[in-house]
C-alpha cells in the first residue's frame, strides 16, 4: 500500500516564561493511503500539538519545530516556503479543531466559509465556489438553502457538519480530525463519525483521528498509537493493540473503562498525573506511575521495538528486560 | 495526592504583589506620591507664613523681568508676570489634584450609590435612575461641566460641583452593572436566607465585591476630572488667575507664544505627566485587581 | 431593521426632552439681569420694565421652559443677548465648521489608530508594540488645549507650514488650516482607538476559527481583515461613538486655541458675555447631535455583526454605555 505520510523524530517544543514545554519528544509514524489511525491520550499528552505540527500551525512564537521530517506524498514538508505550505492546507491536507461551537467564523455565513477554501485552491469563479459549496453543504446532510445563513444559527452538530464539509471541499488526502465529537451530544456524536465514515470512504481520505475515547477508536480506526507526554508508546493495529495491550500505560487505560459486563465495587484508574511538560521525568516517562517500574526504568528511555510486525511498544518491560 | 501547599493571601495583598511588579505603574505611583507631598508642603507653608510666600512668589509681578527664558536661577523661566514658573508650578500642583480627587470622590459616592440602588433594587427604580443618567450620558460631559460653570460662575468650588456632577453618569453605570452581576449569585442568597436586611447585604457584601472596577474607574476618572479642570481654567472659566492653576497659566499663553515658548509647554507638561502617571497607575490596577482582563 | 431603527429613534425623543429641561433649568440659575446686559448701562427704569415683560422674564421658571419649547418646535431658539441676533441662525452659520472639524479629527483617529492597533496586536509583546502603546498612553494623556499650542510653536512659528490661526478659504486653504486643528484634536481619540483595537484584536486572534482559517491555508493578510477586524469592529465602534462626544467637548477647545469659527469658540464667548440663550441653544444643539451619531452607530452595529441584526437586539450604545 503506498504510504501517504511518514513522520521522522519529531520534536515540537514550546518556550515561555514559565520554562520550556517538551511537547512532541521524538515521534515517528507512518500512514497508508485509505487507512485510519487512532492518536490515543490523555489531554497534555501532545495529540493536538503534533497534529498541528503536521499543518505546520504551531504557533512561533513560542513554538518551534527542533527536529524531525515530516514526509507527504515523497516530500518533507517541514522544508517547504510557507507560500507552499498554504497551498498544501486546506487543500492536501485539512485540519478539523476541537470545538465546532468557536470554529466558525461569525460574521461569514457558513457557505462563504466553505466557497472561500475552494477558492484559494481552484480555478473557479465565485460564484463556481459557491455552487461548490452548496453540493458540500448537501453531502453533510444540510438543505443548500442554509447556505447564506451565519453560524449562530446552526445547532453544534450542524456546525461540526460543516466544518467537515470545509476540510473536505478540496477533497484532500489527509484529514487530520482533534477529537471531532467531543464537545457533542453522544447521539449527535454517533451521527457525526458515521458521516465522516462514509464520506472518507467515498472520497478515499486517509485520516488521523485524535481523541482520548477508547470506543470512537474501536469505531472508526484501522490503526492505533498511544500518546504518552509527547511520546507514542505503542503502536500497531487496532486489532493488535486491543487484544495484545503491551504497555502498561495502555493496559491501564483500557483497566480504566468500566465493564458493562461487569459489576465492579471500584473503578481502576492510572494512579498519579499527567507530567508537568515543562519538567519531565527522567528516563521513561511512565516511571513514576508505573507499577512495574524497576531501576533502569528511572534512568534510561526505552527504545521503540518491534512486538509482532507493524505492532511495536516502547517499554523495557515489554522487552523482557524488568 | 500530592498536598497543594499555597500560602493564604488577602486580595488586597496578593493584588499589591501584582502591582509592585509593573514597573511603569510604580513609577506613575512614586510620581503622584511625589505631587501629593509638594501639595501638602505648599499647603503648609502658606498656613505657616501666613501666605507670605504664596503672595511674594507666586503672586506679585515683575515686569521688569517678565518673560525671560529658562536659566540657572528660574528652572522653568518667568511668565508673563515675571513670576517664577517652577514656584507657581508647585504651588499649582494643589489645585489639579486635590480638587481632581475631591470631585471624583464626591461623584464617586453620589454617583456609586445611585448605581448601586438601580442594580440592586431593580424594575421601576432602576428604570427611573437609569433614564436620568441616560439624559446626563447625552450631554458631552465637558459640554455638561461647561453649561454648569456658565451658571453658577467661575470658581473654586463651582468647578467641584461641575467635575462632580458630569463624572456621577460614570460611576452609576459602574457600579450598577457590578451590582447586578453580583446580586444573583448565590452567597447573596444565602445571606438573605439568614436573614439578612437589605442594607447589610448592600453595605456587607456587594460593596466590598465592586470595589475592583470602582477604584480602576475613580483613579481614571481624577485623570480626567484635571484634564477637564485644566480645559476650564484655559477658557477662563474655571480657576480664575492669578491662582497658579496649571491650565489657567496656559490661557494667556497663547497671546506670547511667539516669544516664550516655556510659558507654554512647561505648565501643559507637568499636567500630562500627571495625568500620564494616573493613566499608569489605573490600567496596573486594572491589571493587578484582574489578571484575567489581561491580555 | 426598520422596526429596529424607528425603536431606537422613538427612545431618543425623551432622552433629548430632558436634556433640554435639564440643561434650561441649569443655565436659569445664571446670576445677573439679562436685561441690564441687553440694554446696557445707561438703560432707564422703564425701558428695563418693558424689555422683561416682552421676554417675560418675570414668569414662573415651567412657563417660561415650555415656551422655550414651543418656539424650539418652531426652529426659534430665541435671540442672542449680546447682539440680538437669532441664535438659531448663528448656531447653524457655525456648526458646519465645528462638524468640519470633528469629522476631520475622527478621520485622523481611524487612520492613525485602526493600524496602529492591528500591528500592535499581530506583534505583541515586541518592541513594536511596546512602543506604539507607550505612545498611546502618552497620547491619551496629553491635553488637547496644549497639544494644540505645541503644534502651532513647531509647525506654524519654528517651521512655517501651517497656519496657526482661523479656517482657510478655497478647498486648499481651508484644508491648510485644517491639519494642526484636526491632529491636536484626534491625536488623543487615536492614541484610545489604537488600544481599544489592540485590545480587540488581541481576543479575536486568539479564536478557534482563526485556527480554522490557517488551516484552510488562507493568506495572512486576508486573515487579518476579513477574519480578524471584521470580528473586532465592534467594540473599536463603540470606542468611536463614545469618542465622538469628547470630540464635541474637545473641539471648544480646540477651536480657541486655534480661532477656528465653529459652535464651541461660540459657546464660550456667549458664556463670557452672559448670553444665556445662545449657551442654551449651542450645548442643546450639540446634545442632539451626539445622540444622532450614537443613532447612526447602533444601526451601524447591526450592519456589523449578523448576531445582532438578525434577533433586533436592542442592546444599543447607549446600553454599552451604560455597562451592560
Amino acid at each position: 500500500m503506498a504510504e501517504l505520510l511518514e513522520v521522522r523524530d519529531l520534536f515540537i517544543r514550546y518556550e515561555t516564561v514559565d520554562g520550556v514545554v517538551e511537547a512532541v519528544n521524538g515521534i515517528s509514524l507512518k500512514l497508508d493511503k485509505g487507512s485510519t489511525l487512532g492518536l490515543v491520550g490523555e489531554t497534555g499528552a501532545g495529540k493536538t500539538t503534533l497534529a498541528k505540527g503536521i499543518m505546520r500551525l504551531v504557533p512561533n512564537p513560542p513554538g518551534k519545530i527542533t527536529k524531525g521530517e515530516i514526509i507527504f506524498n515523497g516530500k518533507d514538508i517541514l522544508k517547504l516556503s510557507e507560500a507552499d505550505m498554504r497551498k498544501v492546507r486546506g487543500k492536501e491536507i485539512s485540519m478539523i479543531f476541537q470545538d465546532p461551537m468557536t470554529s466558525l467564523n461569525p460574521v461569514m455565513t457558513v457557505g462563504e466559509q466553505i466557497a472561500e477554501v475552494i477558492s484559494i485552491h481552484e480555478k473557479v469563479s465565485s460564484k463556481g465556489a459557491m455552487e461548490k459549496a452548496k453540493e458540500m453543504l448537501e453531502m453533510v446532510g444540510i438543505p443548500a438553502e442554509r447556505a447564506e445563513e451565519y453560524p449562530h444559527q446552526f445547532s453544534g452538530g450542524m456546525k461540526q457538519r460543516v466544518i467537515i464539509a470545509i476540510a473536505l471541499a478540496c477533497n484532500p488526502s489527509l484529514l487530520i480530525a482533534d477529537e471531532p465529537t467531543t464537545a457533542l451530544d453522544v447521539t449527535i456524536q454517533a451521527q457525526v463519525l458515521d458521516m465522516m465514515k462514509k464520506l472518507k470512504d467515498k472520497l478515499n481520505t486517509s485520516m488521523i483521528l485524535i481523541t482520548h475515547d477508547l470506543g470512537v477508536v474501536t469505531q472508526t480506526c484501522d490503526y492505533v498509537a498511544i500518546m504518552y507526554a509527547g511520546e507514542i508508546v505503542e503502536y500497531g493495529s487496532l486489532r493488535d493493540v486491543f487484544k495484545n495491550p503491551q504497555h502498561p500505560y495502555t493496559n491501564g487505560l483500557f483497566g480504566s473503562i468500566p465493564s458493562l459486563a461487569e459489576d465492579v465495587d471500584r473503578l481502576k484508574p492510572i494512579k498519579g498525573l499527567m507530567p508537568d511538560p515543562t519538567n519531565l521525568p527522567k528516563g521513561c516517562k511512565f516511571n513514576p506511575r508505573c507499577e512495574y517500574a524497576e531501576e533502569i526504568c528511572r534512568c534510561q528511555s526505552p527504545e521503540t521495538t518491534e512486538v509482532k510486525g507493524i505492532h511495536v511498544v516502547k517499554c523495557f518491560k515489554a522487552q523482557g528486560l524488568v | 495526592m500530592e498536598k497543594v501547599q499555597k500560602k493564604e493571601k488577602t486580595l488586597f495583598q496578593e493584588s499589591w504583589r501584582r502591582f509592585k511588579q509593573n514597573r511603569l505603574a510604580m513609577v506613575g505611583l512614586g510620581f503622584l506620591g511625589l505631587l501629593t507631598m509638594i501639595s501638602i508642603t505648599t499647603t503648609i507653608i502658606d498656613v505657616v507664613t501666613d501666605n507670605r510666600v504664596y503672595d511674594t512668589y507666586v503672586i506679585s509681578q515683575n515686569l521688569v523681568m517678565r518673560l525671560k527664558g529658562p536659566s540657572a536661577e528660574h528652572i522653568f523661566g518667568l511668565d508673563e508676570f515675571g513670576r517664577d514658573i517652577f514656584l507657581r508650578m508647585l504651588w499649582g500642583t494643589r489645585y489639579s489634584l486635590f480638587l481632581g480627587a475631591i470631585g471624583i470622590l464626591a461623584s464617586t459616592i453620589v454617583g456609586g450609590t445611585l448605581g448601586a440602588i438601580a442594580g440592586f433594587y431593580g424594575n421601576a427604580i432602576d428604570n427611573i435612575v437609569m433614564r436620568f443618567m441616560d439624559i446626563l450620558l447625552a450631554i458631552p460631559s465637558i459640554l455638561l461641566a461647561i453649561a454648569i460653570v456658565a451658571a453658577l460662575g467661575p470658581g473654586l468650588v463651582n468647578i467641584l460641583i461641575a467635575i462632580a456632577i458630569s463624572y456621577i453618569p460614570t460611576f452609576a453605570r459602574v457600579v450598577r452593572a457590578k451590582v447586578m452581576s453580583i446580586k444573583d449569585q448565590e452567597f447573596i442568597e444565602a445571606a438573605r436566607a439568614v436573614g439578612a436586611s437589605d442594607a447589610r447585604i448592600i453595605f456587607k457584601y456587594i460593596i466590598p465585591n465592586s470595589l475592583a472596577p470602582i477604584i480602576v474607574q475613580a483613579t481614571l476618572g481624577v485623570a480626567g476630572a484635571i484634564l477637564s479642570i485644566a480645559g476650564l481654567s484655559f477658557l477662563g472659566l474655571g480657576i480664575q488667575p492669578p491662582m497658579p492653576e496649571w491650565g489657567a497659566m496656559l490661557s494667556n499663553a497663547r497671546t506670547y507664544i511667539r516669544d516664550a515658548w516655556h510659558i507654554t509647554v512647561i505648565p501643559g507638561l507637568g499636567i500630562m505627566l500627571t495625568i500620564l502617571s494616573l493613566n499608569l497607575v489605573g490600567d496596573g490596577l486594572r491589571d493587578a485587581l484582574d489578571p484575567r482582563l489581561k491580555n | 431593521m426598520h422596526k429596529y431603527v424607528l425603536k431606537r429613534f422613538a427612545m431618543l425623543i425623551p432622552v433629548l426632552i430632558g436634556v433640554t429641561f435639564i440643561v434650561f433649568f441649569i443655565l436659569a440659575l445664571t446670576p445677573g439681569d439679562p436685561v441690564t446686559i441687553i440694554l446696557g448701562d445707561n438703560a432707564t427704569a422703564e425701558n428695563i420694565a418693558k424689555l422683561t415683560e416682552e421676554l417675560g422674564l418675570d414668569d414662573p421658571l415651567l412657563v417660561r421652559y415650555g415656551r422655550y419649547m414651543l418656539n424650539l418646535l418652531k426652529g426659534d431658539l430665541g435671540k442672542s443677548y449680546s447682539n440680538q441676533l437669532s441664535v438659531a441662525d448663528q448656531i447653524l452659520e457655525r456648526f458646519p465648521n465645528t462638524f468640519i472639524l470633528a469629522v476631520a479629527a475622527i478621520l485622523v483617529a481611524l487612520i492613525i489608530g485602526i493600524p496602529v492597533g492591528i500591528i500592535s496586536a499581530k506583534k505583541q509583546y515586541t518592541w513594536l508594540d511596546n512602543t506604539f502603546m507607550v505612545l498611546a498612553l502618552v497620547g491619551v494623556s496629553m491635553p488637547v488645549f496644549w497639544l494644540g499650542l505645541v503644534l502651532v510653536i513647531v509647525f506654524s512659528l519654528n517651521l512655517r507650514w501651517l497656519p496657526s490661526q482661523g479656517m482657510g478659504q478655497g478647498f486648499m486653504g481651508i484644508l491648510k488650516s485644517l491639519v494642526l486643528p484636526a491632529v491636536s484634536l484626534g491625536a488623543g481619540s487615536a492614541a484610545m482607538v489604537a488600544r481599544m483595537t489592540r485590545s480587540s484584536m488581541l481576543e479575536v486572534i486568539r479564536q478557534d476559527y482563526i485556527d480554522t482559517a490557517r488551516a484552510k491555508g488562507v493568506k495572512e493578510s486576508t486573515i487579518t481583515i476579513r477574519h480578524m477586524l471584521k470580528n473586532a469592529l465592534i467594540p473599536i465602534i463603540t470606542v468611536v461613538g463614545l469618542q465622538f462626544g469628547q470630540l464635541l467637548g474637545g473641539a471648544v477647545l480646540t477651536e480657541t486655541v486655534f480661532s477656528w469659527p465653529g459652535l464651541g469658540r461660540f459657546m464660550v464667548e456667549a458664556i463670557k458675555k452672559k448670553d444665556t440663550p445662545s449657551v442654551l441653544g449651542s450645548v442643546i444643539f450639540l446634545s442632539v447631535a451626539f445622540s444622532i451619531v450614537n443613532l447612526l452607530i447602533d444601526i451601524l452595529y447591526a450592519y456589523v455583526d449578523p448576531r445582532i441584526k438578525s434577533q433586533y437586539k436592542v442592546q444599543s450604545a447607549l446600553g454599552r454605555r451604560r455597562g451592560e
